[in-house]
Protein backbone atom coordinates (compact mmCIF):
# COMPACT_ATOMS: atom_id res chain seq x y z
CA UNK A 1 0.00 0.00 0.00
CA UNK A 2 1.06 3.29 -0.86
CA UNK A 3 -0.41 6.87 0.83
CA UNK A 4 -0.48 9.78 -1.73
CA UNK A 5 3.00 10.87 0.12
CA UNK A 6 4.66 7.94 -0.95
CA UNK A 7 3.61 9.71 -4.62
CA UNK A 8 6.47 10.63 -7.02
CA UNK A 9 7.91 10.55 -10.38
CA UNK A 10 8.66 6.90 -11.82
CA UNK A 11 6.56 5.50 -9.11
CA UNK A 12 4.33 1.84 -10.25
CA UNK A 13 0.86 1.47 -8.81
CA UNK A 14 -2.24 -0.60 -9.28
CA UNK A 15 -5.64 1.10 -10.87
CA UNK A 16 -8.59 -0.72 -11.42
CA UNK A 17 -6.41 -4.54 -12.22
CA UNK A 18 -4.15 -2.55 -13.73
CA UNK A 19 -0.63 -1.28 -13.70
CA UNK A 20 0.57 2.37 -14.17
CA UNK A 21 3.69 4.46 -13.53
CA UNK A 22 3.82 8.29 -12.82
CA UNK A 23 5.17 10.04 -15.59
CA UNK A 24 4.84 13.33 -14.06
CA UNK A 25 4.43 14.49 -10.39
CA UNK A 26 3.31 17.92 -8.94
CA UNK A 27 2.84 18.70 -5.05
CA UNK A 28 0.80 21.38 -4.86
CA UNK A 29 -1.44 22.87 -2.15
CA UNK A 30 -2.70 26.15 -1.49
CA UNK A 31 -1.24 27.87 2.09
CA UNK A 32 -4.34 27.40 4.14
CA UNK A 33 -5.77 24.71 1.67
CA UNK A 34 -5.17 20.52 1.36
CA UNK A 35 -2.24 19.15 -0.08
CA UNK A 36 -3.13 17.64 -3.24
CA UNK A 37 -0.76 15.54 -5.42
CA UNK A 38 -1.12 15.86 -9.81
CA UNK A 39 -0.02 12.99 -11.46
CA UNK A 40 0.34 11.72 -14.99
CA UNK A 41 -0.05 8.30 -15.11
CA UNK A 42 0.71 6.00 -18.02
CA UNK A 43 -1.42 2.54 -18.38
CA UNK A 44 1.75 -0.08 -19.12
CA UNK A 45 -0.63 -2.37 -20.58
CA UNK A 46 -2.08 0.37 -23.20
CA UNK A 47 0.08 2.68 -22.95
CA UNK A 48 -2.78 5.51 -22.19
CA UNK A 49 -2.13 8.52 -20.39
CA UNK A 50 -4.23 10.54 -18.01
CA UNK A 51 -4.45 13.34 -15.40
CA UNK A 52 -5.27 12.72 -11.81
CA UNK A 53 -5.21 15.03 -8.99
CA UNK A 54 -4.79 12.83 -5.14
CA UNK A 55 -5.47 14.10 -2.13
CA UNK A 56 -3.61 13.21 0.90
CA UNK A 57 -6.47 10.84 2.25
CA UNK A 58 -6.17 8.50 -1.06
CA UNK A 59 -4.04 5.18 -1.06
CA UNK A 60 -3.09 3.15 -3.62
CA UNK A 61 -2.27 -0.81 -4.20
CA UNK A 62 1.31 -1.32 -5.20
CA UNK A 63 1.59 -2.96 -8.49
CA UNK A 64 3.48 -6.72 -8.52
CA UNK A 65 5.48 -5.94 -11.38
CA UNK A 66 8.41 -8.49 -11.53
CA UNK A 67 11.29 -8.84 -14.20
CA UNK A 68 12.60 -12.74 -15.04
CA UNK A 69 15.45 -13.71 -17.25
CA UNK A 70 14.14 -15.20 -20.40
CA UNK A 71 15.74 -16.58 -23.49
CA UNK A 72 14.03 -15.65 -26.84
CA UNK A 73 12.95 -18.55 -28.89
CA UNK A 74 11.02 -18.21 -32.75
CA UNK A 75 8.50 -15.99 -33.81
CA UNK A 76 5.47 -17.38 -35.34
CA UNK A 77 2.26 -16.18 -36.41
CA UNK A 78 3.17 -12.39 -35.15
CA UNK A 79 4.36 -14.05 -31.64
CA UNK A 80 7.20 -13.98 -29.80
CA UNK A 81 7.94 -16.68 -27.80
CA UNK A 82 10.44 -16.91 -24.71
CA UNK A 83 11.55 -18.87 -22.48
CA UNK A 84 12.26 -19.34 -19.01
CA UNK A 85 15.66 -21.37 -18.71
CA UNK A 86 14.93 -22.27 -15.12
CA UNK A 87 11.27 -23.46 -15.17
CA UNK A 88 11.02 -23.87 -18.85
CA UNK A 89 7.90 -22.08 -18.72
CA UNK A 90 7.15 -20.38 -21.84
CA UNK A 91 5.19 -16.75 -22.70
CA UNK A 92 4.32 -15.13 -25.97
CA UNK A 93 4.78 -11.52 -26.60
CA UNK A 94 2.68 -9.22 -29.19
CA UNK A 95 4.32 -7.47 -31.70
CA UNK A 96 3.17 -4.38 -30.03
CA UNK A 97 4.45 -5.45 -26.71
CA UNK A 98 7.64 -6.34 -28.38
CA UNK A 99 8.20 -3.35 -30.04
CA UNK A 100 11.12 -2.06 -31.43
CA UNK A 101 13.29 -4.81 -29.40
CA UNK A 102 12.08 -7.08 -32.34
CA UNK A 103 14.64 -5.14 -34.15
CA UNK A 104 16.89 -6.87 -32.06
CA UNK A 105 16.15 -10.00 -31.08
CA UNK A 106 18.63 -12.38 -32.25
CA UNK A 107 18.23 -16.16 -31.86
CA UNK A 108 18.74 -17.59 -27.94
CA UNK A 109 19.42 -14.07 -27.36
CA UNK A 110 18.50 -13.42 -23.19
CA UNK A 111 16.35 -10.48 -22.31
CA UNK A 112 14.46 -9.08 -19.60
CA UNK A 113 10.18 -9.64 -19.50
CA UNK A 114 7.92 -7.49 -17.15
CA UNK A 115 5.51 -9.09 -15.83
CA UNK A 116 2.50 -7.88 -13.78
CA UNK A 117 1.12 -10.34 -11.82
CA UNK A 118 1.38 -13.19 -14.57
CA UNK A 119 0.94 -11.41 -17.45
CA UNK A 120 3.94 -10.22 -19.40
CA UNK A 121 4.03 -6.53 -20.63
CA UNK A 122 7.27 -5.27 -22.46
CA UNK A 123 11.24 -6.19 -22.84
CA UNK A 124 13.96 -4.91 -22.00
CA UNK A 125 17.53 -5.82 -24.28
CA UNK A 126 20.76 -5.90 -23.50
CA UNK A 127 22.06 -2.16 -24.05
CA UNK A 128 24.62 -3.51 -26.50
CA UNK A 129 24.34 -6.54 -28.95
CA UNK A 130 26.81 -7.94 -31.55
CA UNK A 131 25.46 -8.59 -34.78
CA UNK A 132 26.68 -9.72 -38.00
CA UNK A 133 26.12 -7.63 -41.42
CA UNK A 134 23.71 -9.59 -44.11
CA UNK A 135 24.13 -6.86 -46.61
CA UNK A 136 26.42 -4.22 -47.84
CA UNK A 137 27.43 -2.33 -50.96
CA UNK A 138 31.04 -3.06 -51.43
CA UNK A 139 32.94 0.17 -49.80
CA UNK A 140 34.27 2.19 -52.71
CA UNK A 141 37.60 3.26 -52.12
CA UNK A 142 38.36 6.82 -52.44
CA UNK A 143 35.15 7.71 -51.33
CA UNK A 144 36.87 8.89 -48.16
CA UNK A 145 34.82 12.16 -47.60
CA UNK A 146 34.36 12.37 -43.91
CA UNK A 147 30.45 11.93 -42.73
CA UNK A 148 29.60 9.45 -45.05
CA UNK A 149 27.62 6.59 -44.40
CA UNK A 150 25.99 3.93 -45.66
CA UNK A 151 22.85 1.32 -45.07
CA UNK A 152 23.46 -2.00 -44.63
CA UNK A 153 20.95 -4.91 -43.38
CA UNK A 154 21.89 -6.95 -40.16
CA UNK A 155 21.27 -10.21 -39.61
CA UNK A 156 17.85 -9.92 -37.86
CA UNK A 157 16.90 -8.48 -40.83
CA UNK A 158 17.09 -4.51 -39.22
CA UNK A 159 18.50 -1.56 -41.28
CA UNK A 160 21.19 1.05 -40.63
CA UNK A 161 23.50 3.55 -41.30
CA UNK A 162 27.82 2.29 -40.33
CA UNK A 163 30.53 3.96 -41.66
CA UNK A 164 31.13 2.96 -45.37
CA UNK A 165 34.41 0.52 -44.59
CA UNK A 166 32.06 -1.94 -42.74
CA UNK A 167 31.84 -4.90 -45.39
CA UNK A 168 29.33 -7.89 -45.85
CA UNK A 169 30.06 -10.92 -42.99
CA UNK A 170 31.73 -8.71 -40.52
CA UNK A 171 29.96 -7.93 -37.06
CA UNK A 172 29.12 -5.09 -35.39
CA UNK A 173 28.06 -3.71 -32.03
CA UNK A 174 24.80 -1.54 -31.61
CA UNK A 175 22.95 0.55 -29.06
CA UNK A 176 19.72 -1.68 -28.69
CA UNK A 177 18.45 1.92 -26.92
CA UNK A 178 19.39 4.35 -30.08
CA UNK A 179 19.33 1.49 -32.30
CA UNK A 180 22.51 2.94 -33.97
CA UNK A 181 26.04 1.75 -34.98
CA UNK A 182 28.52 1.59 -32.41
CA UNK A 183 31.60 -0.16 -33.67
CA UNK A 184 33.63 -2.93 -35.41
CA UNK A 185 34.06 -6.20 -33.50
CA UNK A 186 36.64 -8.18 -34.16
CA UNK A 187 36.72 -11.72 -34.37
CA UNK B 1 23.99 12.90 -3.30
CA UNK B 2 26.34 15.40 -3.41
CA UNK B 3 24.67 18.52 -4.92
CA UNK B 4 27.66 20.96 -4.26
CA UNK B 5 28.97 21.26 -8.18
CA UNK B 6 24.84 23.07 -8.17
CA UNK B 7 26.08 25.60 -5.50
CA UNK B 8 28.14 27.86 -7.61
CA UNK B 9 25.69 28.49 -10.30
CA UNK B 10 22.90 29.82 -7.84
CA UNK B 11 25.23 32.72 -6.86
CA UNK B 12 23.10 35.37 -9.11
CA UNK B 13 20.05 34.43 -7.68
CA UNK B 14 21.64 34.19 -3.88
CA UNK B 15 23.12 37.91 -4.63
CA UNK B 16 19.55 38.87 -5.34
CA UNK B 17 17.62 37.21 -2.75
CA UNK B 18 19.98 38.99 -0.34
CA UNK B 19 19.19 42.71 -1.72
CA UNK B 20 15.86 42.02 -1.64
CA UNK B 21 15.80 41.08 1.97
CA UNK B 22 17.93 44.52 2.65
CA UNK B 23 15.44 46.04 0.33
CA UNK B 24 12.54 44.58 2.31
CA UNK B 25 14.04 45.88 5.98
CA UNK B 26 14.59 49.55 4.48
CA UNK B 27 10.90 49.51 3.55
CA UNK B 28 9.63 48.43 7.09
CA UNK B 29 12.21 50.37 8.78
CA UNK B 30 11.81 53.62 6.72
CA UNK B 31 8.29 53.44 7.84
CA UNK B 32 9.05 52.86 11.54
CA UNK B 33 7.85 49.41 12.01
CA UNK B 34 9.38 47.20 14.74
CA UNK B 35 11.38 44.78 13.35
CA UNK B 36 11.33 41.86 15.86
CA UNK B 37 12.11 38.07 16.65
CA UNK B 38 9.91 35.76 18.34
CA UNK B 39 10.01 31.90 19.23
CA UNK B 40 10.74 29.55 16.46
CA UNK B 41 10.38 26.54 19.13
CA UNK B 42 6.67 26.34 20.35
CA UNK B 43 4.41 24.38 22.51
CA UNK B 44 0.83 25.58 21.10
CA UNK B 45 0.57 26.28 17.56
CA UNK B 46 -2.61 28.00 16.10
CA UNK B 47 -4.79 24.83 14.93
CA UNK B 48 -5.43 24.44 11.34
CA UNK B 49 -6.87 21.56 9.63
CA UNK B 50 -4.31 22.10 6.29
CA UNK B 51 -1.17 22.78 8.30
CA UNK B 52 0.56 19.92 10.16
CA UNK B 53 3.57 21.28 12.30
CA UNK B 54 6.84 19.27 12.65
CA UNK B 55 7.62 17.90 15.90
CA UNK B 56 10.19 19.58 18.34
CA UNK B 57 10.13 17.46 21.34
CA UNK B 58 6.90 17.65 23.31
CA UNK B 59 6.79 21.06 21.20
CA UNK B 60 6.90 22.12 17.49
CA UNK B 61 8.68 24.37 15.18
CA UNK B 62 6.39 27.09 14.87
CA UNK B 63 4.32 27.18 10.86
CA UNK B 64 3.84 30.56 11.28
CA UNK B 65 5.34 33.67 13.55
CA UNK B 66 1.30 34.78 14.02
CA UNK B 67 0.38 33.98 17.23
CA UNK B 68 3.46 35.67 19.02
CA UNK B 69 3.48 38.26 16.68
CA UNK B 70 0.03 39.10 17.62
CA UNK B 71 0.14 39.16 21.23
CA UNK B 72 2.74 41.83 20.58
CA UNK B 73 0.18 43.76 18.65
CA UNK B 74 -1.81 43.37 21.75
CA UNK B 75 1.04 44.42 24.31
CA UNK B 76 0.70 47.87 22.24
CA UNK B 77 3.08 47.54 19.65
CA UNK B 78 1.33 48.75 16.42
CA UNK B 79 3.66 48.16 13.75
CA UNK B 80 6.02 45.28 13.91
CA UNK B 81 7.65 42.83 11.04
CA UNK B 82 9.81 39.68 10.50
CA UNK B 83 11.45 38.23 8.27
CA UNK B 84 11.54 34.09 9.68
CA UNK B 85 11.62 30.55 8.84
CA UNK B 86 8.73 28.81 9.09
CA UNK B 87 8.31 24.97 8.96
CA UNK B 88 5.30 22.70 7.40
CA UNK B 89 5.57 19.07 7.62
CA UNK B 90 5.21 17.28 4.43
CA UNK B 91 5.23 20.23 2.13
CA UNK B 92 8.29 19.48 -0.85
CA UNK B 93 7.05 20.63 -4.20
CA UNK B 94 8.21 22.89 -7.26
CA UNK B 95 7.16 25.79 -5.04
CA UNK B 96 7.38 24.34 -1.53
CA UNK B 97 9.76 23.40 1.27
CA UNK B 98 9.04 21.88 4.44
CA UNK B 99 11.45 24.80 5.72
CA UNK B 100 10.84 28.26 4.15
CA UNK B 101 11.36 32.09 4.94
CA UNK B 102 8.07 34.33 5.53
CA UNK B 103 7.76 37.87 6.09
CA UNK B 104 5.13 38.87 8.17
CA UNK B 105 3.87 42.12 9.09
CA UNK B 106 0.99 43.70 10.86
CA UNK B 107 -0.24 46.97 11.20
CA UNK B 108 -2.84 48.07 14.29
CA UNK B 109 -5.99 50.03 13.27
CA UNK B 110 -6.19 49.42 9.76
CA UNK B 111 -7.67 46.52 8.01
CA UNK B 112 -7.41 44.08 5.41
CA UNK B 113 -7.51 46.65 2.30
CA UNK B 114 -4.63 49.02 3.49
CA UNK B 115 -2.22 45.76 3.58
CA UNK B 116 -3.10 45.83 -0.71
CA UNK B 117 -1.10 49.03 -0.70
CA UNK B 118 1.92 47.73 1.34
CA UNK B 119 2.21 44.81 -0.98
CA UNK B 120 1.76 47.36 -4.29
CA UNK B 121 4.52 49.33 -2.81
CA UNK B 122 6.45 47.54 -1.15
CA UNK B 123 6.89 44.68 -4.20
CA UNK B 124 7.57 47.57 -6.88
CA UNK B 125 9.90 49.54 -4.31
CA UNK B 126 12.12 45.82 -3.72
CA UNK B 127 12.02 45.43 -8.07
CA UNK B 128 13.46 48.86 -8.17
CA UNK B 129 16.25 48.78 -5.90
CA UNK B 130 17.26 45.09 -6.91
CA UNK B 131 17.50 46.82 -10.49
CA UNK B 132 14.04 45.59 -12.45
CA UNK B 133 12.60 48.55 -12.68
CA UNK B 134 8.42 48.09 -12.51
CA UNK B 135 8.69 44.97 -14.99
CA UNK B 136 9.49 41.43 -14.53
CA UNK B 137 9.77 38.51 -16.86
CA UNK B 138 8.40 35.35 -16.46
CA UNK B 139 9.41 32.62 -18.60
CA UNK B 140 9.35 35.46 -21.37
CA UNK B 141 5.81 36.84 -20.20
CA UNK B 142 5.68 40.60 -19.32
CA UNK B 143 4.20 41.34 -15.88
CA UNK B 144 3.70 44.62 -15.29
CA UNK B 145 4.02 45.87 -11.28
CA UNK B 146 3.00 49.65 -11.62
CA UNK B 147 -0.28 49.64 -9.48
CA UNK B 148 -3.29 49.27 -8.84
CA UNK B 149 -3.14 46.07 -9.20
CA UNK B 150 -5.85 44.05 -10.34
CA UNK B 151 -9.05 42.73 -7.75
CA UNK B 152 -10.41 40.20 -8.36
CA UNK B 153 -13.02 38.27 -5.85
CA UNK B 154 -12.72 34.70 -5.28
CA UNK B 155 -16.49 34.60 -6.26
CA UNK B 156 -15.76 36.15 -8.94
CA UNK B 157 -12.75 34.06 -10.10
CA UNK B 158 -14.93 30.69 -10.16
CA UNK B 159 -16.96 32.04 -11.83
CA UNK B 160 -15.00 33.34 -14.36
CA UNK B 161 -12.21 30.64 -14.58
CA UNK B 162 -14.12 27.18 -13.08
CA UNK B 163 -16.74 25.29 -14.09
CA UNK B 164 -18.42 25.15 -10.73
CA UNK B 165 -19.95 27.63 -8.82
CA UNK B 166 -18.12 28.45 -5.43
CA UNK B 167 -21.08 27.56 -3.83
CA UNK B 168 -20.70 23.88 -5.71
CA UNK B 169 -17.36 23.19 -4.93
CA UNK B 170 -17.38 24.33 -1.64
CA UNK B 171 -20.16 21.92 -1.31
CA UNK B 172 -18.42 19.00 -3.38
CA UNK B 173 -15.30 20.02 -1.32
CA UNK B 174 -13.94 20.96 -4.23
CA UNK B 175 -12.30 24.38 -3.83
CA UNK B 176 -8.99 23.75 -2.97
CA UNK B 177 -8.70 21.59 -6.37
CA UNK B 178 -10.76 23.58 -7.84
CA UNK B 179 -8.45 26.84 -7.19
CA UNK B 180 -5.22 25.16 -7.86
CA UNK B 181 -5.89 23.56 -10.99
CA UNK B 182 -8.13 25.77 -12.80
CA UNK B 183 -7.95 29.10 -10.70
CA UNK B 184 -4.29 29.98 -9.94
CA UNK B 185 -3.00 29.00 -13.70
CA UNK B 186 -4.51 32.63 -14.47
CA UNK B 187 -4.07 34.85 -11.99
CA UNK B 188 -1.42 37.25 -12.03
CA UNK B 189 -0.10 37.13 -15.90
CA UNK B 190 0.06 40.61 -16.73
CA UNK B 191 -0.29 42.60 -13.54
CA UNK B 192 -0.07 40.96 -9.66
CA UNK B 193 -3.57 40.32 -8.50
CA UNK B 194 -5.44 40.40 -4.88
CA UNK B 195 -7.89 37.41 -4.88
CA UNK B 196 -10.29 38.63 -1.99
CA UNK B 197 -13.38 38.26 -0.05
CA UNK B 198 -13.03 34.42 0.83
CA UNK B 199 -15.60 32.28 2.01
CA UNK B 200 -16.27 32.63 5.87
CA UNK B 201 -15.28 29.27 6.47
CA UNK B 202 -11.62 29.62 5.02
CA UNK B 203 -10.44 32.15 7.26
CA UNK B 204 -9.51 30.49 10.41
CA UNK B 205 -8.14 33.64 12.05
CA UNK B 206 -9.77 36.25 9.73
CA UNK B 207 -12.84 39.06 10.68
CA UNK B 208 -16.06 38.38 8.81
CA UNK B 209 -17.35 41.94 7.07
CA UNK B 210 -19.71 43.33 8.96
CA UNK B 211 -22.65 43.81 5.99
CA UNK B 212 -22.03 39.98 4.90
CA UNK B 213 -21.35 37.82 7.62
CA UNK B 214 -20.55 34.55 4.69
CA UNK B 215 -17.22 36.62 3.75
CA UNK B 216 -13.77 36.73 5.45
CA UNK B 217 -12.05 39.83 4.82
CA UNK B 218 -9.26 37.63 3.83
CA UNK B 219 -6.90 38.56 0.36
CA UNK B 220 -4.29 36.19 -1.55
CA UNK B 221 -1.64 38.19 -3.45
CA UNK B 222 -0.58 35.87 -6.91
CA UNK B 223 1.96 37.03 -9.44
CA UNK B 224 1.89 34.72 -12.20
CA UNK B 225 -0.04 32.18 -11.10
CA UNK B 226 2.16 31.59 -7.78
CA UNK B 227 0.58 32.69 -4.48
CA UNK B 228 2.36 34.60 -2.78
CA UNK B 229 0.66 36.28 0.02
CA UNK B 230 -1.98 35.90 2.91
CA UNK B 231 -3.84 38.55 4.72
CA UNK B 232 -6.16 39.43 6.85
CA UNK B 233 -8.14 41.68 8.93
CA UNK B 234 -7.65 40.13 11.77
CA UNK B 235 -10.29 38.24 14.19
CA UNK B 236 -9.95 40.24 17.48
CA UNK B 237 -12.74 38.07 19.51
CA UNK B 238 -10.82 35.13 22.00
CA UNK B 239 -14.89 33.35 22.20
CA UNK B 240 -15.12 33.20 17.92
CA UNK B 241 -11.41 32.59 18.07
CA UNK B 242 -11.75 29.87 20.68
CA UNK B 243 -14.75 28.37 18.83
CA UNK B 244 -12.62 28.21 15.49
CA UNK B 245 -9.67 26.82 17.17
CA UNK B 246 -11.80 23.70 18.82
CA UNK B 247 -13.38 23.01 15.92
CA UNK B 248 -10.35 22.95 13.69
CA UNK B 249 -8.41 21.01 17.00
CA UNK B 250 -11.45 18.56 17.06
CA UNK B 251 -10.94 18.01 12.82
CA UNK B 252 -7.37 17.14 13.03
CA UNK B 253 -8.10 14.57 16.21
CA UNK B 254 -10.84 13.07 13.77
CA UNK B 255 -8.11 12.25 10.86
CA UNK B 256 -6.03 11.39 13.73
CA UNK B 257 -3.34 14.03 13.09
CA UNK B 258 -1.12 14.91 15.94
CA UNK B 259 -2.80 18.06 18.28
CA UNK B 260 -1.41 20.37 20.18
CA UNK B 261 -2.72 22.03 23.47
CA UNK B 262 -4.64 25.15 22.38
CA UNK B 263 -2.68 28.64 22.68
CA UNK B 264 -4.24 29.90 25.76
CA UNK B 265 -1.37 33.13 26.58
CA UNK B 266 -2.87 34.22 22.84
CA UNK B 267 -5.87 33.70 23.70
CA UNK B 268 -5.92 35.36 26.41
CA UNK B 269 -4.34 38.23 25.07
CA UNK B 270 -7.06 38.41 22.28
CA UNK B 271 -9.19 40.77 24.16
CA UNK B 272 -7.04 43.48 24.26
CA UNK B 273 -5.80 43.59 20.88
CA UNK B 274 -6.56 46.69 18.46
CA UNK B 275 -8.20 46.27 15.25
CA UNK B 276 -5.60 45.00 13.13
CA UNK B 277 -4.43 43.71 9.72
CA UNK B 278 -1.52 41.22 9.39
CA UNK B 279 -0.39 39.39 6.08
CA UNK B 280 2.58 36.82 5.29
CA UNK B 281 4.28 36.64 2.33
CA UNK B 282 6.67 33.82 1.24
CA UNK B 283 10.16 35.33 0.36
CA UNK B 284 11.36 32.27 -1.63
CA UNK B 285 8.48 32.11 -3.80
CA UNK B 286 9.08 36.58 -4.06
CA UNK B 287 12.30 35.40 -4.97
CA UNK B 288 11.63 33.08 -7.59
CA UNK B 289 9.57 36.14 -8.96
CA UNK B 290 11.41 38.49 -8.86
CA UNK B 291 14.73 35.90 -10.35
CA UNK B 292 12.78 34.58 -12.68
CA UNK B 293 13.18 30.98 -11.52
CA UNK B 294 10.39 28.37 -12.02
CA UNK B 295 11.59 26.48 -9.08
CA UNK B 296 11.97 27.12 -5.63
CA UNK B 297 14.76 24.78 -5.14
CA UNK B 298 16.76 27.66 -7.45
CA UNK B 299 16.35 30.58 -4.82
CA UNK B 300 17.78 28.90 -1.80
CA UNK B 301 21.43 27.60 -1.43
CA UNK B 302 20.26 24.15 0.30
CA UNK B 303 17.54 22.03 -0.08
CA UNK B 304 16.30 19.07 2.69
CA UNK B 305 17.34 16.79 0.04
CA UNK B 306 20.87 18.22 -0.27
CA UNK B 307 22.05 18.19 3.17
Amino acid sequence: MYTASDLRKGLRIKIDNDPYIITEFNFVKPGKGQALYRCKLKNMVNGNQFERTFRSVDIFETADLQEKKMQYLYKEEGKYCFMDNQSYEQVFLTEDQVGDAKNFLLDNIEVEILFFEDRPLGISLPNFIDVTVTKADPWAKGDSVSGNTKPVTVQTGYQLQVPPFIEEGEKIRIDTRSGEYLTRVKG
Amino acid sequence: MDEDWRLPCKADTLWLRAAMTQAIRRFFLDQDFLEIETPVRIPAPAPESHIEPIASGEWCLQTSPELCMKRLLAAGYPKIFQICKCFRAGERGAHHLPEFTMIEWYRAGTDYLTLMDDCETLIVRIAEEIGLGDTVYRQGRKICLTPPWEKITVRGAFARYAELSLEEALMKDRFDEIMVCAIEPHLGRERPVFLYEYPATLGALARVKAEDQEVAERFELYISGLELANAFSELTDPVEQRRRFEKASCDLRRKNHPTYPLPEHFLESLSRMPPAAGIALGLDRLAMILADQTTIDAVVAFTPESL
